[in-house]
């Protein structure tokens, strides 16, 4: 086991292509991160120099207090399991996990036992002879779960192992993976695209966009603190509603574009008084207040029934603002309705509306780390 | 499932395959059959008499020590030239699956020597190792060997093994090449994570998953080194010296056309085809179930 380090790192490909634009992060021992973000956003980029698959143009990477940036993928005392899971089609299940062993000239017994081991934590026991194509998605997932498993690492990284499954799958091998990490312990560093599995697995999550880590924190403060427009948008379904607002002269309260005034709930932005901002507000957040109280009129066009939820989407205002908001399933709503919608204080984001970075004393300070 | 057509009209399907009937009737069914027949005659020279004489003509050439030694070297011929060829075209196609700057350039370079006739790359061959004018065969001068392929039978057989394996190189390394790019790259990660050096990871990973690649090439260069290197024989030691790169498809010739005994001959060629079929047979049944992961 072992912590990593990242210092600084950047990568340039040939062409002076900036994939990754200097990322510091300190994981623990036993931690388990997700880094999420589109594609294209450098996130496998970053694992695969961690791995020693892309070379780092610059920083360094410790993996245990070592300087790894040299140090051969093989040497690194990782594991990894591949998108395409990457298993060996011509052999055997068993010699697909004993293979970085017997390379590591592992005694004959020690490897069989640790396939054995490996293969009752993984459900794969009557599988051993089994060829990779004879198994199904879920089970070559586990196979190269247990070829990572086997190895015993220091650090394991996953490169969206899931996305291959269908959804149900998905979801089981989702809670495997937790619990695998809870059994075994070790530093995990995962990738995905999927906000869902990187707020339900990691213990902090980075999201990444375009090169840059535009946050590194727990699910829930990224949640409910996110740092940019970015992030507020990326994480969260269905995404937050963007309206494009000022703050009140005395920075005490917001002026909405079609009229109307939202207080603020803790503290004033004197400083920033009469700033344009973006005003960010969860769908989940937005509540139907009674005829006449609310702060805007959202003037009803689509309903997605999900059953135990509904989204409303609709706009309001002279810009037609769009706003989508979650309501209970049994809320009786259709489109055409003018619904008045009301806000609780504590649930505003504002940010930055030039550069999309959150303007604090917005949302509480006092968040569950 | 496949899709059946079925045809309104009674003619028009024997209409749409006749050119082909009629193609493999006049260049294939027709001279074989001429060949099994021609195979129990006997003729003489000048082609005045004909006598039917069943299997004698088969008899013959079991009994006959030069028909044995055409035999075994072209066994040694063929199984040499595939192996160069084959060896040389994957050494060639690994390096050129690594290389990414003008990799273009580089493939089709190596693509060039399929586009040269066999006899002129014999011809070509010939030259380079000609005994008085050679370059090769001066180099190899300057380090001591004495190169005479018009004298020594092993020279002779060297020089057509490595004319014939030239020529062939371009063909496999398009398929090993091919083969090659077909191998997902995250394998070859998951090996060096795994720890395998970039030798076992080829003798390990990269080689087994070529293997339905290397089987097919396999068969291809043993047909092309039985049937397609008259040219180069003949270009450059025809058959010679005494006999020792007289391959099976050179004395089919050499027996017909300038010993004149036809019916020799055929039976040769009959024998021949036998080989080729069963060849044919070997690669559909092992190539078309298709190695599969």
């Amino acid at each position: 086991m072992a912590d990593v380090q990242l210092r600084g790192v950047k990568k340039d490909y040939p062409g002076g292509f900036r994939a990754i634009h200097g990322i510091d992060m300190h994981i623990g021992d036993g931690e388990f991160i997700v880094i999420v973000g589109p594609s294209g956003c450098g996130k496998s980029t970053l694992m695969r120099m961690v791995a020693g698959l892309e070379r780092v143009t610059e920083g360094d990477i410790l993996i245990g207090e070592r300087v790894v940036n040299e140090v051969e993928p093989a040497d690194r005392n990782i594991a990894m399991v591949f998108q395409n899971y990457a298993l060996y089609p011509h052999m055997t299940v068993f010699d697909n996990m004993a293979y970085g062993l017997r390379n590591r000239r592992t005694p004959k017994a020690e490897i069989e036992k640790r396939v054995a081991a490996a293969a009752e934590i993984l459900e794969l026991q009557g599988l051993l002879d089994r060829r990779p194509r004879q198994l199904s998605g879920g089970q070559r997932q586990r196979v190269a779960m247990g070829r990572a498993i086997v190895r015993e690492p220091s650090v394991f990284l996953f490169d969206e192992p899931l996305s291959n499954l269908d959804a149900k799958l998905r979801v089981q091998m989702r809670l495997e993976i937790r619990k695998l990490h809870q059994a075994l312990g070790v530093t995990s560093i995962y990738v995905t695209h999927d906000q869902v599995e990187a707020m339900t697995l990691a213990d902090r999550l980075v999201v990444m966009n375009a090169g840059i880590a535009e946050q590194i924190g727990t699910p829930m403060q990224v949640y409910r603190q996110p740092a940019t427009t970015y992030v507020a948008g990326f994480i969260g379904s269905p995404a937050m509603n963007f309206i494009a607002a000022r703050l009140g002269p005395d920075g005490a309260d917001i002026e909405l574009p079609a009229g109307g005034r939202l207080p603020m709930s803790n503290g004033a932005l004197a400083s920033q008084a009469g700033r344009e901002v973006t005003l960010g507000i969860r769908p989940e957040h937005l509540t139907v207040s009674g005829a006449g109280d609310g702060v805007v009129s959202l003037n009803v066009e689509l309903i997605e029934q999900l059953g135990a939820d509904l989204l409303v989407h609709g706009h309001f205002g002279g810009d037609r603002t769009d706003i989508t908001l979650r309501l209970a399933g049994a809320t009786p709503v259709s489109a055409g309705d003018v619904l008045p919608l009301g806000v609780a204080p504590e649930s505003l984001h504002l940010f930055d509306r030039e550069n999309g970075r959150r303007l604090e004393t917005a949302a509480p300070s006092d968040v569950p780390m | 499932m496949k899709k059946r057509i079925v045809f309104n009209h009674r003619v028009l399907p024997y209409a749409l395959l006749a050119p082909q009937i009629l193609i493999t009737i006049v260049f294939f069914i027709w001279p074989a059959s001429q060949a099994l027949y021609q195979a129990l005659l006997i003729q003489d020279a000048f082609g005045l008499s004909t006598q039917f004489v069943w299997f004698e003509n088969f008899s013959e050439l079991i009994d006959d020590e030069f028909y044995l030694n055409s035999f075994q070297v072209t066994v040694v011929f063929s199984a040499a030239t595939a192996f160069l060829a084959m060896s040389a075209a994957l050494l060639l196609a690994v390096m050129a699956d690594r290389i990414i700057k003008g990799a273009t350039g580089y493939k089709t370079l190596l693509i060039w020597p399929y586009a040269v006739a066999p006899a002129v790359a014999g011809v070509l061959w010939w030259f380079l190792f000609n005994p008085s004018i050679g370059v090769a065969a001066y180099i190899l001068r300057v380090f001591g060997y004495d190169w005479n392929h018009t004298l020594d039978g092993g020279d002779a057989m060297i020089l057509i093994i490595v004319a014939a394996a030239w020529k062939q190189i371009s063909y496999n390394f398009l398929f090993f090449l091919a083969g090659l790019q077909a191998i997902p790259k995250s394998l070859i990660e998951a090996a060096a994570i795994d720890g395998a050096s970039p030798r076992k990871r080829f003798w390990t990973i990269v080689f087994p998953l070529l293997s339905p690649t290397t089987f097919f090439l396999l068969v291809v260069n043993v047909v092309y080194a039985f049937f397609d290197t008259f040219g180069i024989v003949h270009a450059t030691t025809s058959g010679g010296p005494a006999k020792a790169t007289e391959i099976m498809v050179y004395k089919v010739f050499n027996d017909g056309f300038v010993a004149l005994d036809l019916g020799g001959s055929a039976a040769q060629s009959v024998i021949l085809m036998l080989i080729v079929i069963t060849l044919t047979v070997v690669q559909f049944r092992y190539i078309e179930r298709r190695v599969e992961y």
